[in-house]
């Protein structure tokens, strides 16, 4: 494919932090390269500010490479961008043409609050995984791989789930700001291997209750999580949430658990 | 939600045989027979008081989960995803329910109110043959019934797969078979549903 250059109008949302309401801004961006990505676009509209002395859009960002889950922009629309199974970071300019407007949301969610512009606090997921999306036991060292037999399916779920990166594309996508497909996918990656098993009574249970603590919505099976997850996370793995957490009520052991 | 919905899916299945007698075109003999059963029966009848327990809670589960959902974001996109991500009923099922519910605010007030009002007072059953025949003269009542129909029709489209995904089937293996069999089920239940008004007006019956 040829490369080109456009040129390019923005309209991004600048708040200056969660207690502030916010505004678009409109930018021009000139010599965009198609072999851009599109962070690298906003490093160059936020070289211009700099140099015009104003102050730059602030947003997230870490590996670049499409793995770490940090860069988190809503563009046009969409949680990463237009291409399925991506995040911002590995969205390019050869996406666009020259003269397009592209508009430019952070996560929306109340339980993702904007810190500034288009970064917002996504420390609620933090919260989730703390009341339940860990193993206490002490592991010691890497055991030998076939000590633990596995079966090869059970294997390649678990590590689907676990391929979340906890981006939050999810919530953000999600017509009721509903985490069920992050926290299904953190329960499924423990729930599928005998780690996990020792706290698996209370795992679901306490970890949905959080969800809900933190304000998320709830789930009405729309399946807009898993279009837009980076990672291809299933739905599945909500049904398998959905057992894991009746069998978390059926069991006292929740209960018990929440008493403690 | 996955519950009632279920017990109001197995409902759906019921009244659609029991009215489905009207086509043995025999000036409705069958259907009378079965609907003097339904409305005698006394495990029906009690059953009855649970179906509109299980679809008041269906309404109000449902509309207070839409409201709850749409406060969870009090700062809208400017752009969002539209059917690009999700199909549009699957966003609708409070809109689609509401059209339901003014559906069966007609259907119960035309039938079932006062077939009961009359057993009430003499003991006896309305012969609900001839009432549809009388009622499904106005093509009004007909369109209404179209549209409580068409928006049942898409209901169930996302309410039979979703009901089955919350209560965890929706695995690899069960997933395909719920959804084609959801999507059957939506396309012929509500079409034997239309046919009923549609006959007595188009006079086939």
């Amino acid at each position: 494919m040829q490369h080109y250059n456009m040129n390019l109008n923005l309209k991004v949302w600048r708040q200056k932090n969660s207690k502030t309401s916010g505004a678009f801004e409109t930018f021009k961006v000139s010599n965009i390269s198609s072999e851009m990505s599109f962070l690298e676009m906003f490093d160059v509209l936020n070289e211009q500010l700099v140099a015009e002395g104003k102050e730059p859009v602030a947003f997230d960002h870490d590996c670049r490479e499409g793995i770490c889950g940090m860069c988190s922009m809503h563009i046009n629309g969409r949680a990463h961008g237009p291409w399925s199974k991506n995040t911002t970071c590995q969205l390019h300019m050869r996406e666009y043409k020259d003269g397009d407007t592209i508009v430019v949301e952070p996560w929306r969610a109340d339980a993702f609050p904007v810190i500034k512009d288009l970064v917002v606090d996504r420390s609620s997921f933090d919260r989730i995984i703390q009341a339940g999306g860990y193993i206490s036991v002490n592991t010691g060292n890497a055991q030998d791989a076939n000590a633990l037999p596995i079966e090869k399916q059970q294997a390649d779920d678990a590590f689907a789930a676990a391929a979340c990166i906890g981006c939050g594309a999810c919530v953000a996508a999600c017509p009721n700001a509903s985490a069920m497909l992050f926290v299904s996918a953190k329960v499924s990656h423990l729930a599928l291997l005998p780690q996990g098993d020792p706290e698996r009574k209370t795992r679901a249970f306490n970890m949905v209750n959080q969800m809900d603590a933190e304000g998320f919505g709830s789930c009405t099976n729309i399946g807009a999580c898993e279009a837009e997850c980076p990672k291809g996370i299933s739905l599945e793995n909500i049904a398998r949430l959905n057992r894991e957490y009746v069998g978390s009520m059926l069991s006292g052991s929740a209960v018990e658990g929440l008493q403690q | 939600m996955s519950l009632t919905g279920i017990f109001l899916i197995v409902f759906l299945v019921v009244h659609c045989y029991v009215n489905a007698q009207i086509f043995y075109f025999d000036g409705g003999v069958r259907f009378l027979e079965a609907a003097h059963f339904m409305g005698t029966n006394l495990l029906i009848r009690t059953t009855e008081i649970g179906l509109f327990a299980f679809l008041i809670l269906h309404m109000v589960q449902g509309l207070s989960l839409a409201f709850k959902n749409r406060s969870r974001r009090s700062q809208k996109y400017a752009v969002s995803a539209g059917s690009a991500t999700s199909p549009w009923y699957s966003r609708s099922m409070a809109l689609l329910g509401t059209l339901i519910l003014l559906f069966l605010v007609l259907h119960l007030y035309k039938f079932w109110g006062p077939n009961r009002l009359n057993q009430l007072t003499t003991g006896e059953e309305l012969n609900l043959y001839t009432a549809m025949k009388e009622e499904f003269q106005m093509a009004w009542v007909v369109a209404v019934y179209f549209l409580g129909c068409f928006s049942l029709a898409w209901h169930l489209v996302h309410g039979f797969y979703s009901a089955f995904q919350t209560l965890g089937f929706g695995n690899s293996r069960y997933k395909g078979m719920i959804k084609s069999v959801g999507i059957g089920f939506s396309i012929v239940v509500p079409i034997i549903f239309f046919m009923m008004p549609l006959a007595f007006f188009m006079h086939w019956l």
